[in-house]
């Protein structure tokens, strides 16, 4: 037992654990409405986006790269899938959406893949450059505009509940969206892949050290390729979505998400230079932002406060696990000294 | 003479590649523009326009080439200039008198204001990166956040105005009724930062860091002084930004110029700044600024084309100059060694 606890203390998502419990319990002491069925079916239906989102930048930042283009992608995607079919008065179900807009989100991932792996541009700039692309084409070739109104199939995927959780005190009700179903399944599929596959393994060694792996036989390009295109495909989900459960399409309301969702991955203890950090790190990371965005009114703090603590939260936390770092590398070094001497 | 000149022109060109590249660019658009649309493209009120367009964004490319000299880079100088301006804004409606007039020392105690604050953001900046260790564009993600939110929590999320008109009239009015005072500001800090980088040691040792911080700190700099130095140069820059912008919209908000980020390290990369570190000239960002300035500009004078193309036609520039740099750098790799170097790409 102790031997587990040791081990879990020296875990950076055991903290988050901890400041996610912490805070849950001093806003249900202040307002006593925080463990309320309800509310948590309302947070678990927040994270289903993010979450999502999450998954991708979480794959693309241990393998040592960065995406900041994802909200524009899945913008794109969706908005054109969205538009056409509602000017071909589609009538059907979720599934052609589905594939339509994850064969656009794969095809604008592989814009991102080839630039980064062929020709081996600092996934930063290419990304920037892509975001500002993707909006470019959306904005002014697609002329997107507001869209009230979504194929039927669509906005009924969005609003059909799984179940309904009822608030015994205030009578108030939430819905816990069929959506959430797509978090789990990827969360699954990119938990199998990352960790059982060597592929997978591969986008951790290229993370820890390229030409190590590239040394150690990975085939660094399609390794960094086929993530792109994997991140494009869940992002376009993850905008799917989105749109389906507003049931109308904004398509300019995501851009701008892309540091909160980074945010969130870092502070889930995943390294930004690459090669370490875990899934369940990343969805508590995620979790705590959306609690933090959503609870926060709970506590009787006005919205405007929101920045702040987030921008203290990101800093905070960046700041720990630099410092754990910087530890752990002269602890090593301070053995090895000794161990010569 | 006059062929030696030429020469040397040649010469310097053939050098340095961006510069070649940008001025190309640029050549091409004047001529595109003087075919098309001479008339309203080449008047002076146009040309007046643009030059008090640029600077607001001008001044916060500054700054992050300052801080990618380094290594590093300064992704909250958005954030920073909107918590300048906003501070700037509330200086002035504190100085006025109840007449209404503003005292002569008004003006230029709130741009300190503005400026003292740009200047303790980026030292947080330079803190963080440099003492607490967090990677840069973390750092400055982070800190884009708390800026932005100290800026409502000021503002309450609305935008505030009413302003004496004496600030805007003398920020974004003309010198001798011809040059925008705009554009005087954002000389002034080129010319300031250009003296700084190619004249003192202080450019030098920041080149020597962003090429390698190791063999910097050997050789005995003080690089984490250095770091906070140039966050909080960087950070000056923003919020001489956010001046401009405060005068330019005549009201300041927490979120005014959201995209400038993107804008704004797409002008430093253009410009041939390497995104390692170590290498940038500061004659190449001031170009690739006006070269940008320029294009949207003119695509303003085609009304068919909607401004939404500016994005695309941006993003899709900066992704061509990327790939004309690979394979124009690419040249140089012969030896299999260089290349396995070369895979392990840099990281931002």
């Amino acid at each position: 037992m102790p031997q587990i606890l040791k081990k879990l203390t020296q875990r950076n998502e055991f903290y988050i654990f901890l400041v996610i419990l912490a805070l849950s319990f001093v806003i249900e002491l202040r307002s006593g409405q925080f463990f309320t069925p309800n509310n948590i079916v309302d947070l678990a239906s927040a994270m289903i986006v993010p979450g999502l989102f999450a998954i991708g930048t979480f794959m693309v930042i241990v393998s040592g790269g960065i995406d900041v283009s994802f909200p524009a992608l899945a913008s794109l995607s969706v908005y054109a899938t969205t538009s056409t079919l509602f000017d071909l008065k589609y009538t059907g179900n979720m599934w052609l959406p589905i594939v339509m807009s994850l064969g656009i989100g794969a095809l604008l991932g592989a814009v991102n893949g080839i630039l980064i792996a062929a020709f081996n541009l600092p996934p930063l700039i290419v990304t920037l450059g892509t975001s500002s692309l993707f909006r470019g084409f959306m904005l002014g070739v697609l002329g997107a505009t507001q869209m009230p109104v979504i194929p039927k199939g669509m906005s009924t995927f969005g609003t059909s509940a799984l179940f309904i959780a009822k608030n015994a005190t205030s009578g108030l009700t939430s819905r816990m969206p069929v959506a959430i179903i797509a978090l789990v399944v990827v969360l699954v599929i990119a938990y199998f892949f990352l960790y059982h596959t060597m592929l997978g393994r591969g986008i951790y060694a290229i993370g820890g050290n390229e030409a190590s792996a590239y040394r150690a036989g990975f085939n660094v390009r399609q390794i960094k390729f086929l993530l792109y295109v994997a991140v494009g495909v869940i992002s376009s989900l993850a905008g799917l979505i989105r749109v389906c459960m507003m049931t109308q399409d904004h398509p300019t309301n995501m851009l701008g998400m892309e540091m909160m969702i980074i945010a969130g991955v870092v502070l889930g203890g995943t390294a930004i230079t690459g090669g370490a950090g875990s899934l369940t790190g990343c969805m508590l990371g995620t979790a705590l932002i959306v609690i933090v965005q959503n609870s926060l009114i709970l506590l009787g703090v006005p919205t405007f406060w929101q920045g702040f603590f987030l921008g203290m939260l990101i800093l905070i936390g960046t700041g720990v696990s630099a410092s754990q770092v910087m530890r752990s590398s002269n602890v090593s070094k301070m053995k090895k000294t000794r161990r010569a001497s | 003479m006059k062929n030696r000149k030429i020469k040397g022109l040649f010469a310097f060109l053939t050098r340095d590649v961006y510069l070649a590249r940008l001025i190309t660019l640029m050549a091409l658009w004047m001529i595109f523009m003087a075919v098309f649309k001479f008339d309203s493209f080449y008047s002076v009120i146009n040309f007046q326009t643009m030059a008090s367009q640029f600077p607001e964004y001008g001044l916060m490319a500054l700054g992050i080439m300052l801080c990618m000299i380094t290594g590093g880079i300064d992704l909250s100088v958005v954030g920073v200039a909107n918590f300048a301006s906003i501070i700037t804004g509330m200086i002035l409606k504190m100085m006025v008198d109840p007449n209404g007039k503003l005292p002569l020392i008004g003006i230029p105690a709130a741009i300190l204001g503005g400026l003292l604050i740009g200047a303790a953001a980026g030292a947080l900046n330079g803190l963080l990166i440099s003492k607490v260790k967090i990677p840069p564009i973390l750092c400055t993600l982070g800190s884009y956040e708390l800026f932005t939110g100290i800026a409502i929590l000021f503002t309450k999320g609305k935008a505030i105005s009413g302003f004496p008109d004496a600030y805007s009239a003398t920020i974004s009015g003309k010198l001798f009724s011809v040059i925008p005072m705009q554009l005087v500001f954002f000389v002034i800090m080129a010319a300031v930062l250009a003296f700084l980088l190619n004249r003192t040691t202080y450019g030098t040792k920041l080149y020597m860091l962003g090429t390698n911080m190791k063999a910097a700190k050997f050789s005995g700099l003080k690089t984490d002084r250095l770091l906070i130095k140039t966050y909080m140069l960087s950070g000056v820059c923003a919020a001489l930004g956010g001046v401009v912008m405060l005068a330019n919209y005549n009201s300041a908000r927490a979120d005014y110029g959201t995209v400038y980020t993107l804008q704004c390290v797409l002008i430093v990369v253009l410009g041939g700044v390497s995104t390692i570190g170590g290498k940038g000239r500061i004659s190449g960002v001031v170009l690739a600024i006006c070269v940008l300035q320029m294009l949207s500009s003119g695509l303003n004078r085609f009304p068919q084309v909607s401004s939404f193309f500016i994005p695309l036609i941006w993003g899709g520039v900066l992704i061509i100059i990327m790939i004309l740099n690979h394979f124009t750098e690419n040249k140089k790799i012969k030896s299999p060694k260089v290349v396995l170097q070369a895979l392990k790409s840099p990281k931002m």
